[in-house]
């Protein structure tokens, strides 16, 4: 039997869509294996309430960890925590986040065990794990064997779209290892963006910027165009992020995120070859610039030759009319 | 105050050509390839080298992992100002960052490093697990994907990029931290500095490997874009695109 294990991601409280993610694609593997998903959620008092929604994605266990020094990321006693329960697993799944990515070769280490990072694809056949997994700035796909038990995999943020599928479940409480107050690295001050704003790894639509935009105050051009969409965030090169016209988070490429929405507008991008690391994967691309032969439009499905602040503001108008219908 | 600094550093293919799968369809085909340190670990150096100038004293010391030409990577930190450099010989270079971080834990244990300095992830592997695994084996407490970092007399603060946000951490000495982009810009050698380089010490040994349980079954390209399609010109050609994204793309 092969049961795969979990790390459900929460923050500030609840959990975030790559955990539903994560046991949407352990389900699969628990099928293949003929064993159980069962997650592993910790956090502040309270966080038992998010059993439910892991539940209702197909966890047949729900573990929680409720402690006061969880109540911000605690990387050194949540990666205590997951390791001290992993070890019986076939395959412990988390999320390639900033959060995932930080955890996840801490429990490997500590199980001493090898991993891998990012997959865009997980496997078990028999009692082989695969994993599918983007290397050389995504120019390679590299199909990797993992021969340890267990398994440690993160998976790509978007990779596996969440599906619901309610299982009987139990939900159990459970102690962490060792005293999470005890950590030597301490989170001192998490800040948050303007909340509602969707993160560049989860929207479906990214509109993204870059120096062809002439100068700061034009993003809000991309932003309008954006709030059209109704379900996008906006993303921007490394020469914008540079120049300090949009934060270092936001740059989209080899340095920065890696990303693969449904549709991925370059707005004033050439398409240097470390911005498409970062992007050319997403489903459809359209690109609006200036210059007929920037190599863009080279992997743009749709591409519109002239002058981004004048196209801009007639796609927003004509978005917000084709949402409306 | 002094601070002495180990950087790992991995020798990577460039990254700006269109690669191509070797015969065995598990590796990439090395021909006609450019190597340099991988970007990642070249701002952790940059940013190493800042933090001892500023403490006035100590050194920073280079550490890198594979075949012989590993080296080149090594003379590069040197000529960037490292103080020394130590080659652990492993030819090919093994695919699984455990193997690699034993290694390398081994070589940092008895080293008396105040930090011990990675890249947040290496171009080719783009796994981002040695640095933290080192931590573990070494018993460190460590912050990875830091885009600042400022260390005084036994302690650090640092930040990390969250989505959508970024959080701060302190932290105590030594430690180890993997670097982000956003901290530092590597310095480009000066002919002062690569002459310099040419004197200071590299030292070169076998690399203590374990078994290999992380293997590569294939590698392949990823499957090409269509040819792209110019649909029009200036804001005339708005309609038409959002046309193509209801029907054709699908996505509005
Ligand atoms: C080691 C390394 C790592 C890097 N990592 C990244 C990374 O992660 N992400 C990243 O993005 N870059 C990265 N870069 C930088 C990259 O090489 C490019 O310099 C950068 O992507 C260019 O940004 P850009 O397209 O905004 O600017 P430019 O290349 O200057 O392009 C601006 C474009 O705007 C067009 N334009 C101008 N005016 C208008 C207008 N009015 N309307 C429409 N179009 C217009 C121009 O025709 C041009 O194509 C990296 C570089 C290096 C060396
Ligand atoms: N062969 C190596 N030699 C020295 N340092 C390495 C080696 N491989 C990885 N590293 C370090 O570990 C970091 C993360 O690598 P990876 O886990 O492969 O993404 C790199 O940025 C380097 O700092």
């Amino acid at each position: 039997m092969a049961n795969v294990l979990v790390f459900a991601e929460t923050r500030g409280g609840s959990l975030r869509k790559v955990a539903l993610e994560a046991v949407t694609a352990a389900r699969e593997l628990a099928a293949k294996g003929g064993g159980e998903v069962h997650a592993l959620v910790a956090g502040a008092p309270g966080i038992a309430a998010q059993a439910e929604r892991l539940q209702a994605h197909g966890a047949q266990a729900v573990f929680v960890c409720e402690h006061d020094a969880f109540a911000q990321w605690n990387p050194e006693a949540i990666a205590a925590l997951v390791a001290s329960r992993a070890g019986d697993y076939r395959v412990v799944v988390m999320s390639a986040s900033a959060q995932g990515r930080d955890l996840a070769p801490r429990v490997a280490a500590k199980l001493r065990v090898p991993m891998v990072s990012d997959a865009t694809r997980i496997t078990l056949e028999g009692d082989v794990v695969t994993a599918e997994h983007p290397g050389f700035t995504g120019k390679v796909v590299q199909t990797v064997e993992l021969r340890s038990t267990p398994a440690v995999v993160s998976l790509r943020p978007g990779a596996v779209p969440p599906v619901e599928a309610a299982a009987p479940t139990r939900v159990e409480q459970v102690q962490p290892a060792g005293d999470p107050a005890a950590s030597r690295v301490r989170v001192t001050e998490t800040i948050t963006g303007n909340s509602t704003k969707l993160d560049l790894g989860e929207a479906p639509v990214i509109v993204s910027g870059g120096r062809g935009m002439k100068a700061a105050e034009n993003f809000a051009l991309l932003e309008a165009l954006a709030a059209a969409f109704g379900n996008a965030a906006v993303g921007a090169t490394r020469a914008v992020s540079d120049d300090g016209w949009r934060p270092h988070a936001d740059q989209i490429g080899q340095t920065g995120r890696l990303v693969s929405p449904d549709l991925y507008i370059a707005v004033g991008i050439s398409g240097a070859i470390q911005h498409l690391a970062g992007m050319r994967t997403s489903r459809t691309i359209v690109a609006i610039n200036k210059d007929r032969e920037a190599p863009i439009f080279r992997v743009a499905d749709y591409g519109i030759v002239g002058d981004a602040l004048e196209i801009v503001p007639k796609l927003t108008e004509a978005v917000r009319e084709a949402r409306k219908a | 105050m002094s601070l002495k600094i180990a950087v790992c550093m991995k020798r990577v293919p460039e990254m700006d050509v269109k690669f191509r799968i070797a015969s065995s369809g598990m590796g990439i085909d090395e021909t006609g390839l450019k190597w340099d340190m991988s970007d990642f670990d070249g701002y952790a150096c940059e940013a190493a080298l800042q933090m001892v100038e500023q403490a006035g004293a100590g050194e920073v010391v280079a550490i890198s992992l594979g075949p012989d030409a590993a080296q080149e990577t090594l003379r590069k930190a040197l000529s960037m100002g490292v103080a020394r450099a130590v080659h652990l010989k492993a030819d090919p270079m093994p695919f699984d960052g455990w193997v690699i971080a034993n290694a390398l834990a081994a070589e940092l244990k008895d080293g008396g490093y105040d930090l011990v300095m990675f890249g947040r992830m290496s171009l080719d592997s783009a796994n981002g697990v040695v640095g933290a695994m080192v931590a573990e084996l070494l018993d460190l407490p460590c912050v990875t994907s830091c885009s600042r970092l400022d260390v005084s007399e036994g302690a650090a603060t640092a930040r990390r990029e969250l989505e959508g946000g970024a959080e701060l951490l302190t932290f105590p000495l030594p430690a180890v931290v993997t670097i982000d982009e956003g901290i530092a810009r590597p310095r480009y050698p000066s002919l002062k500095g690569i002459m310099a380089a040419k004197k200071k010490p590299l030292e070169s040994k076998p690399a203590e490997l374990g078994e290999a349980r992380l293997t590569v079954t294939k590698m392949a390209l990823p499957a090409e874009r269509g040819a792209g399609k110019i649909i029009g010109e200036g804001p005339d050609a708005v309609p038409e695109l959002v046309r193509l994204l209801q029907t054709e793309a699908k996505v509005l």
